[in-house]
């Protein structure tokens, strides 16, 4: 029984949930006495239209590339992470104590090892949630939210005791060695004679996460893990029938997520703060489900939603400069988003799906 | 530790139980009838906000409450609209809602105030009194149980009342009255309350509406208890709230028993930290933790077993 | 005993009013295409057991279904004690006077019985004075129908038996004159189901009346006063109990269908390649599904499995797919088979050259949002030859083999990159038959191989799995549709409440025997 176009299933319905969310978003603007249209010119100019501004949206589409990837795998098994953030925070702990225990000579080096323990102490952070739900059915969504606040108290400890600099204030780690210092896109693009800001904080590591795109899409849709993984999420009774190992694919599955959202902190710890400081997350990971949500799982939805979220995280920076619109603002488009894509998607499938059925119905098909 | 110590730590234990009573129980009407809440957090935040404001402009605080739980209960009916009505990803809507109360707040407040998404001070007439209960006074000076009636019992805002009330009250509704029983029967088994000629929505929207009120009364509970709201002033008691719930096994006197527990660690927090038990240093960062780590360990099962009502988390499809 | 309840009988015959308790007049239902109920009528009278026998999907389930307010139907009145009654919500079945015992019940497993019992049919705000009343009346009808149950156990501590009296004492705590049972023995055990019959019996002899479905023959006999035959959506008689035979009821039940012709040389049988001794399976809910049953198979053979669904041979299927628990022994070419149920041995199955078109394609078969050529592979996804190495999969592979497969078993449209969703159900099932025949397995189990299959399609699926014995394989079927065994089979076994009924050569049976087998009517069939 075919109820829409795959097309509509795909693009359509995202972007009539996005329509709403900002709408919506523009008639709060206009509660609180400010001119949609002139915040929108401002969102637009403050994020792409200057090197600084690009640099700044790429750095934080970075950021939710990597969380999105992370969500994304694990709703393939029908897991809802919510602990991207706990992982991330995890992953920039690895991170700097492999970046701090070495005189890295140069990034080439530093890089495949923050890659290596960034993904490695995600996924450990995200294994204890994984393989309670796996073995004792402990509900995955209640855990992972407790280990993000597991998580928030460690690293509190952690920057505030040991890994702190002595005689210092701020909770923070030493710097990294220059030597672990990753090219800037400033830097990197200097050398094709392209004039880049050099206050931008996008880096080499925009490269990788679009490289994980890409090894998302293989891993999804090209390995016998992927096919397994995805065969799990939509049918638990099929996947038995098919002798997939249900415990299995649900501790790999939440793994992989923690590994790609561990993985952020080569951008936000290795690529910008060039140390672990206190809340470096920032809340990436809760909005990594926005971004898997809107980008329908797939790599390009992921890449799209990612940089319309990078546009609103540095769009709505420059409103409060602008307007004294609080870049809270992007938090409320981003609620609206979740719940339009996620919570509330019956709301709008059902009409379009009606309307589909009437025209083949028309056309007789 | 002297004596006088004590009670300040226990009086302590009591305002902070207060709001993650009230979110505990909110949650616990909500996940009774079969509608998961993650979204208590957002709700406390959307009164403490609102509920602040108000309280300020109106100069009563009992305006603001009546606002801040209004605020509240309407992002319980969104909570409703999409999880019970078009049958939505109750944690997904939960999770929106946390976001949407932590970003209109501070937009909202921004514009109306000004002052950076904070809510004035509260000046002392605007904020609810303490209450002294009779012969407080009298019965100062008797030693031992003098003080513990007169500054431990008496002497607190009548939301913390409330909130202790609300414990037997919500026990005898849950397991006393018609209402009680047909509400955990819809988060047990909806088709046993559907096939017994009962709305199975009727009851799972009553459930949230007052998941929303009591939220709203944590909330203004809050704000009240600051004297003006701040940016995240929650600061996860909501997912305390839902740590707690799980704790006491969905039960009421159990989620009073871990709230004060709960509350008891954050009271004895500044007496506990640094000081080394058996050599081991207390991180004040470790008693934080605790109601996560405890309620994990309760998830696994590896000490008494949680289980959430049967039907939570399922939107309620009639059978074909 | 036995003068009380004929003489009960012969009462309610001479007082039995022109108003019937219920009458339905002309009710027709359907669901899209299919017509779940054709222009059904029908009188039960007052005070008399009524049972309403058919096989399954012949309507039974969705006439009651009406009758409760579950469904509405799309033509028809019901009359209840004479006077027409709308019933458009459960409710309002409940208001008229009818109850209605499910075969999944609708308790709440972590209440206790009382609470059960009044739930949704409390008096007033408070609870305490509900239970009161309610403790007081179940004790007057425990000691009035042998209805006793513990009024402050948890259902979750009851046996299946006792949980279904507590259905019937909120039915009775409702004031239901009307009582409606779903194929209620399904899930007790002999004695269980006797006790229930006396149950009936003491409610029949105090005026009420009692709607009995089921498909069990024995039980018809046994307890109705009248028994209508329901068969593909159409009442097709009312009769007497009295006055028909089992045998009578029987062919009523199954027709005297043309026999689908599927051109079948005979068998060749060879060595013996399943050999299943004592095997039992007790579910989560500690009922044993498998009584100890055994059977074999020999290469070039197909034995096929009559019976009425939920008789164990689903379970049967599970086990040797390889992914549910049992008891016992299973021997492929002699070499015994793990049954420890590890949830991978589904693979280990398929490597020993066992392959299994499952009775749910939706559920288990295929995955339906997978594309037609990945689901060519389903469950055989770690084959070398559809991989190129470790990690990637070979989809080119896949993808060519899956179009010369869709072709040679003609599945329309052609195209490997539709959604399994998106095809009618008898090519979703070529798909499922071409991924596994053509793995050219040493047996293949196959349940329900035509449910939900266009007529052209069940010819072409027939005619597969007769080549694939005549290529010397052995063959498990499983099918509900008796006509079906009956021209497949060389051999048919019948199964009923778990255990195996009897075992029949194809050629010296007839429907009508096997019908008898199927309602666990072991005596009659013999004779």
């Amino acid at each position: 029984m075919k109820k829409m176009p795959r097309w509509a299933d795909v693009a359509l319905i995202p972007i009539l949930n996005l329509l709403i969310a900002f709408i919506i978003s523009g008639l709060v603007l206009l509660a609180i006495g400010k001119d949609p249209w002139a915040a929108l010119g401002t969102m637009i100019d403050g994020s792409f239209g200057s090197s600084r501004g690009v640099g700044y949206t790429l750095y934080y589409t970075t950021n939710f590339i990597f969380t999105g990837l992370a969500m994304g795998i694990a709703s393939h098994a029908r897991m809802f992470n919510i602990g991207g953030e706990g992982q991330a925070a995890l992953g920039g702990l690895g991170v700097a104590l492999i970046l701090l225990a070495v005189p890295w000579p140069h990034w080439t080096l530093a890089l495949p090892a923050a890659i290596l323990f960034g993904g490695l102490f995600g996924a450990a952070w995200a294994f204890i949630p994984a393989y309670l739900q796996a073995k004792r059915g402990s509900h995955i969504v209640i855990t992972t939210i407790m280990f993000n606040f597991i998580a928030a108290s460690l690293m509190g400890y952690l920057l505030t005791g040991v890994l702190k600099v002595p005689g210092k204030m701020a909770a923070e780690t030493a710097k990294f060695p220059e030597g672990a210092h990753l090219p800037t896109f400033h830097e990197m693009l200097a050398p094709f004679g392209i004039e880049f800001s050099k206050h931008a904080p996008a880096n080499l590591s925009f490269l990788v996460a679009l490289l994980c795109l890409y090894v998302f899409w293989i891993l999804v849709w090209r390995t016998r893990l992927g096919y397994n993984i995805r065969a799990f999420g939509e049918s638990e009774s099929a996947a038995v029938y098919a002798g997939i190992n249900p415990a299995k694919i649900i501790i790999i599955t939440m793994l992989i997520s923690g590994a790609f959202a561990g993985l952020m902190a080569i951008n936000n710890v290795m690529g910008e703060a060039e140390r672990l400081i206190h809340n470096a997350v920032e809340g990436a990971g809760f909005i990594g489900i926005a971004v898997a949500l809107m980008g329908r799982n797939h790599p390009i939805g992921i890449f799209l939603a990612a940089l319309l979220f990078g546009f609103l995280w540095q769009g709505g920076a420059e409103l409060q400069f602008e307007h004294q619109i609080p870049r809270e603002m992007v938090t409320v488009i981003q609620a609206l988003v979740i719940l339009l894509t996620g919570a509330l998607d019956n709301m709008v499938r059902r009409p379009v799906e009606k309307l589909f059925i009437m025209r083949y119905k028309a056309k007789g098909l | 530790m002297d004596f006088m110590t004590l009670i300040a730590i226990f009086d302590s234990t009591l305002r902070y139980a207060t709001p993650l009573l009230l979110a505990c129980l909110a949650g616990l009407y909500s996940e009774r009838a079969g509608v998961v809440d993650i979204g208590l957090e957002g709700k406390m935040l959307g009164a403490a906000f609102v509920t602040g404001g108000v309280a300020y402009v109106t100069g009563s605080i009992w305006l603001g409450l009546l606002a801040g739980t209004a605020a509240s209960i309407a992002l319980s009916l969104i909570h409703g609209v999409a999880s019970i009505t078009y049958h939505g990803d109750q944690l997904i809507s939960g999770v929106a809602i946390n976001f949407l109360a932590a970003g209109l707040s501070i937009v909202i407040a921004s514009a109306w105030f000004g002052l950076g998404g904070r809510t004035p001070s509260l000046p002392p007439e605007a904020r609810f009194q303490n209450i002294n209960l009779p012969l407080a006074d009298t019965l100062q000076n008797v030693p031992i149980l003098g003080p513990i009636y007169s500054e431990l019992i008496s002497g607190h805002t009548i939301l913390v009342y409330v909130a202790l009330l609300a414990v037997p009250v919500t026990w005898a509704v849950l397991f006393r009255t018609r209402f009680g029983l047909r509400l955990r029967a819809a988060g047990e088994n909806p088709g046993a309350v559907d096939t017994a000629g009962v709305s199975v929505v009727r009851l799972r929207y009553y459930a949230i509406l007052i998941a929303g009120l009591l939220c709203g009364l944590a909330g203004a509970y809050l704000a009240d208890f600051a004297a003006n709201f701040v940016k995240d002033m929650t600061a996860g008691r909501g997912f305390i709230a839902l740590a707690a719930l799980i704790f006491a096994k969905w039960r009421p006197w159990q989620a009073m028993g871990t709230c004060l527990l709960f509350g008891f660690l954050s009271a004895a927090a500044p007496y506990l930290e640094n000081k080394s038990f058996m050599g081991i240093e207390v991180a004040s960062q470790f008693i934080d933790a605790l109601p996560y780590i405890l309620t994990v360990i309760i998830l696994a099962g590896f000490v008494g077993k949680a289980i959430p009502p049967r039907a939570g988390g399922q939107p309620y499809v009639k059978e074909q | 005993m036995a003068t009380a309840t004929e003489t009960g009988r012969q009462e309610t015959a001479a007082l039995a009013s022109p108003a019937p308790a219920i009458e339905l007049r002309g009710i027709s239902k359907a669901f899209g295409p299919v017509q779940a109920n054709k222009d059904i009528s029908i009188r039960v009278e007052k005070g008399t057991v009524h049972g309403i026998i058919g096989e399954n999907g012949a309507g039974k389930s969705t006439l009651m279904s009406i009758l409760y307010g579950f469904y509405k139907a799309d033509a028809g009145e019901i009359f209840i004690g004479g006077k027409e009654t709308l019933i458009p919500d459960s409710q309002a079945a409940i208001s008229a006077g009818i109850g209605m015992v499910f075969q999944h019940f609708k308790l709440v497993e972590n209440f206790t019985v009382l609470e059960n019992v009044v739930l949704g049919a409390e008096e007033g705000f408070r609870l305490t004075p509900s239970l009161r009343k309610a403790r007081k009346l179940l004790t007057e009808l425990a000691a009035e129908y042998e209805l006793n149950v513990d009024p402050d156990a948890l259902i979750e501590d009851l046996s299946v038996g006792h949980r279904q009296r507590v259905e019937i004492l909120k039915a009775l705590y409702r004031k239901a004159d009307i009582l409606i049972l779903d194929e209620p023995t399904g899930v007790l055990t002999p004695a269980e189901a006797d006790h229930l019959f006396r149950i009936l019996e003491g409610l029949r002899d105090a005026g009420k009346t009692i709607i009995l479905i089921t498909h069990k023959l024995r039980e018809i006999m046994d307890i109705t006063d009248t028994v209508s035959v329901m068969r593909r959506g159409e009442m097709t008689a009312t009769v007497k109990t009295s006055e028909t035979s089992p045998e009578h009821l029987a062919e009523l039940m199954v027709g005297r269908k043309v026999l689908l012709r599927v051109d079948k040389k005979p068998a060749q049988l060879g060595k013996e390649i399943l050999k299943v001794e004592n095997l039992r399976v007790v579910d989560e809910q500690g009922v044993e599904r498998l009584k100890g049953i055994g059977f074999n198979i020999r290469a070039g053979e197909i034995l096929g499995i009559a019976g009425v669904s939920g008789n164990g041979q689903s379970e049967l299927l599970e086990v040797l797919g390889g992914y549910a628990e049992a008891t016992g022994k299973v021997s492929l070419h002699g070499e015994e088979l793990d049954l420890s149920g590890a949830e991978s041995d589904a693979q280990s199955r398929r490597l020993k050259g066992i392959a299994h078109v499952p009775e749910d394609r939706h559920e288990e078969g295929l995955i339906l949002n997978f594309h037609a050529w990945e689901n060519m592979v389903f469950g055989y996804q770690n084959d070398p030859k559809y991989n190129k190495n470790k990690i990637l999969m070979d989809n080119k592979a896949i993808w060519d083999e899956t179009q010369a497969k869709m072709d040679r078993f003609d599945v329309r449209p052609p195209n490997p990159r539709l959604n399994a969703a998106n095809f009618s159900g008898g090519n979703q099932q070529k798909i499922v038959l071409a991924r596994e025949i053509e793995r050219n397995p040493e047996l293949l189990l196959i349940g329900q191989p035509t449910r939900g299959v266009d007529i052209g399609a069940i010819e072409f699926i027939h005619q597969q799995i007769v080549e694939l014995r005549d290529q010397g394989k052995a063959i498990l079927l499983v099918s509900v549709e008796l006509e079906e065994v009956l021209s497949l089979a060389d051999r048919i076994v019948v199964m009923f409440d778990g255990q195996i009924m009897g075992e029949r050569l194809s050629s010296e049976t007839d429907e009508r025997e096997l019908g008898m087998l199927m309602a666990g009517m072991k005596q009659g069939a013999d004779a």
